[in-house]
């Protein structure tokens, strides 16, 4: 028997929770809007957020569920989704390069790429999310994902910003190389170990979409069958495959009650796959379409201002505090995660009296600005506003505070998570998700170190419990 | 810790219940099937969590593997789902 549990008196009270959440955000944007209409661009970044999440809780869509699950339990329903996202996302990215639209940078391939993937992953499962379902997870009341974002924020700022004993893991190539850069003294590029890591290796490096590494001429065709087909469509389409050959066919025929199946039978149970991961499915497509008009949307709203960069606005708007160097903030133009979180993590330092902006993370590349001036962080707000919209609809809201062990992993993942991010260049969205749809391969070969990552957690975490278990008296 | 805050016991012949209320993701699903392997073809299981994301993998994971899900009570934000074992 299921013991009692509580009355459903969330659930009645939920739709009221979510109108009164929407309405405290429209009202929120109102007070921007009156403050100064240029704040559109920023708010772009909110409601898209609000998108997101609300579409990341209906479908669950977490990439530790998809690379975990496989490997704990051996289901692939989120890998599945995950890819029918790419898919569909690459799609649009297409049509948005296609329009001229697309403001997505590719990233320098290299052995950061598979080691921040690598670090990034072992954090993800310990943490029991990745960086962005431990936002739609927080919008549930979830409080251990707090803890994960937390985690992330605080450990991305240290790691773009420590010296010190840091210091001594530079390899003497990297501080020659950065020795060389000319660059403004008070970034201090010689001290703290990413800074020498980012101009001592990463400016070595090159990166590019297909197109551009096969010079195809800016054609539709090009970013259609080159930068979609090649990169990010039929490597997810293979995926599928092996997917449904290696964890869903056997179950396929045993439902069919055959023993072998036609091309046309082996078809319809790839289709049955797809039809199994239906929430996560539909999430990814709508993921995709929001992810690919936020870059036009974002597109659209420079050429009015007549800008490249937030930064420019926020100067335009006298707000200068918070800005880079080049006058520059943080503004990716589509769907991004993690380094928004490293600038609230550093904003909160440098309000407790911490120098964060001598480096080139901050200080010369993505500025420092209040948590209320960041337009991808409003993205990331957004993100829990919507989920926490769903949930309190759908009655799944509940405030769960962490226990002692939830809470551990929690901050040991996310601390993972953060300085895997930075190493890697992004996380599951920025160095994976968003290069493989836009064209950039550098995307798989972190999913690769990713994946590789999930699976030592896995094994550690499975080890970790059934140490608990032998321990506990339990008859597992 | 991980122990305390478990609970799996049998409730009458062929009936056992596992409380991993508090767990997240993967905690929920690996407790749930280990405590499936305990079970002898026919008998049930009640899992309670409040992990939402947890059950979609928990009823993928019974596809998969043939277990009957008898029922699924969602209140609130806490779950309890009867599990038959193939």
């Amino acid at each position: 028997m299921a013991p009692a549990i509580a009355p459903a008196a969330a659930k009645r009270r939920g739709p009221f929770i979510s109108a009164a959440l929407l309405l405290v955000a429209l009202l929120v944007s109102l007070a921007y809007l009156a403050t100064d209409l240029r704040f559109g661009y920023l708010l772009v970044y909110a409601w898209f957020g609000i998108g997101y999440g609300v579409l990341l809780q209906y479908g669950r869509f977490c990439m530790a569920s998809a690379v975990r699950d496989l490997f704990a339990v051996g289901v692939p329903r989120m890998a599945v989704g995950v890819l029918v996202a790419v898919i569909l996302y690459a799609l649009i990215s297409a049509g948005i390069q296609v329009a001229g639209f697309n403001s997505f940078h590719a990233h320098p391939l290299g052995w950061h790429v598979p080691i921040g993937g690598l670090l990034f992953g072992l954090g993800m499962v310990l943490a029991g999310g990745c960086a962005s379902s431990s936002l739609y997870k927080s919008g549930e009341g979830n409080l251990a994902s707090v803890l994960v974002l937390l985690a992330i924020s605080f450990s991305q700022a240290w790691v773009v910003s420590a010296g010190g004993w840091l210091n001594r893991l530079v390899p003497a190539a990297w501080a020659q190389q950065a020795a060389t850069q000319d660059m403004p003294a008070e970034l201090a590029i010689t001290d703290g170990w990413f800074d020498q890591f980012t101009a001592g290796y990463l400016w070595q490096l090159s990166g590019g979409t297909l197109v551009d590494h096969l010079k195809l001429p800016a054609e539709w065709w090009s970013y259609l069958f080159g930068n979609a087909l090649l990169v990010a469509i039929l490597p997810s389409l293979v995926l599928l495959v092996l997917l449904y050959a290696r964890n869903y066919r056997k179950v396929y025929l045993r439902q069919q009650g055959k023993q072998t199946l036609t091309w046309r039978g082996e078809l319809r149970g790839l289709w049955s796959l797809l039809t199994q991961s239906r929430n996560t499915a539909l999430a990814g497509a709508g993921l995709g379409i929001l992810a690919g008009l936020q870059m036009l949307v974002t597109g659209e709203l420079r050429d009015l201002h007549g800008i490249f960069n937030f930064g420019e606005l926020l100067a335009a708007m006298g707000y200068t505090e918070g800005l880079s160097l080049q006058d520059s903030v943080f503004d990716p133009g589509y769907w991004y995660i993690t380094t928004q979180e490293a600038q609230w993590g550093a904003w909160a330092l440098a309000q407790a009296g911490v120098e964060m902006r001598d480096n080139l993370f901050f200080g010369l590349d993505n500025g420092l600005p209040s948590p209320l001036l960041n337009a991808p962080g409003m993205m990331s707000i957004g993100i829990i506003v919507g989920a926490a919209v769903l949930a309190n609809i759908s009655g799944e809201f509940k405030w769960k505070w962490p226990n002692a062990e939830t809470a551990l992993l929690a901050i040991a993942g996310g601390v993972l998570m953060g300085i895997g991010s930075r190493i890697g260049m992004g996380c599951n969205i920025g160095a994976f998700f968003a290069t493989v749809t836009n064209g950039d391969a550098s995307g798989w070969v972190f999913l690769v170190g990713m994946a590789a990552g999930g699976y030592v957690s896995v094994k550690l975490l499975k080890a970790w419990i059934d140490w608990r278990l032998a321990r506990s008296g339990l008859d597992f | 810790m991980a122990a305390a805050n478990i609970r799996f016991d049998k409730q009458a012949d062929g009936s056992y219940l596992l409380d991993v209320k508090g767990y997240g993701c993967p905690h929920v699903q690996i407790y749930t099937e280990k405590a499936l392997k305990k079970l002898a073809s026919g008998e049930e299981l009640s899992v309670v969590f409040d992990n939402p994301s947890s059950g979609e993998s928990i009823s993928f994971m019974c596809m998969l593997d043939g277990h009957g899900l008898l029922e699924r009570r969602d209140e609130g934000g806490t779950f309890a789902w009867r599990i038959r074992k193939a």
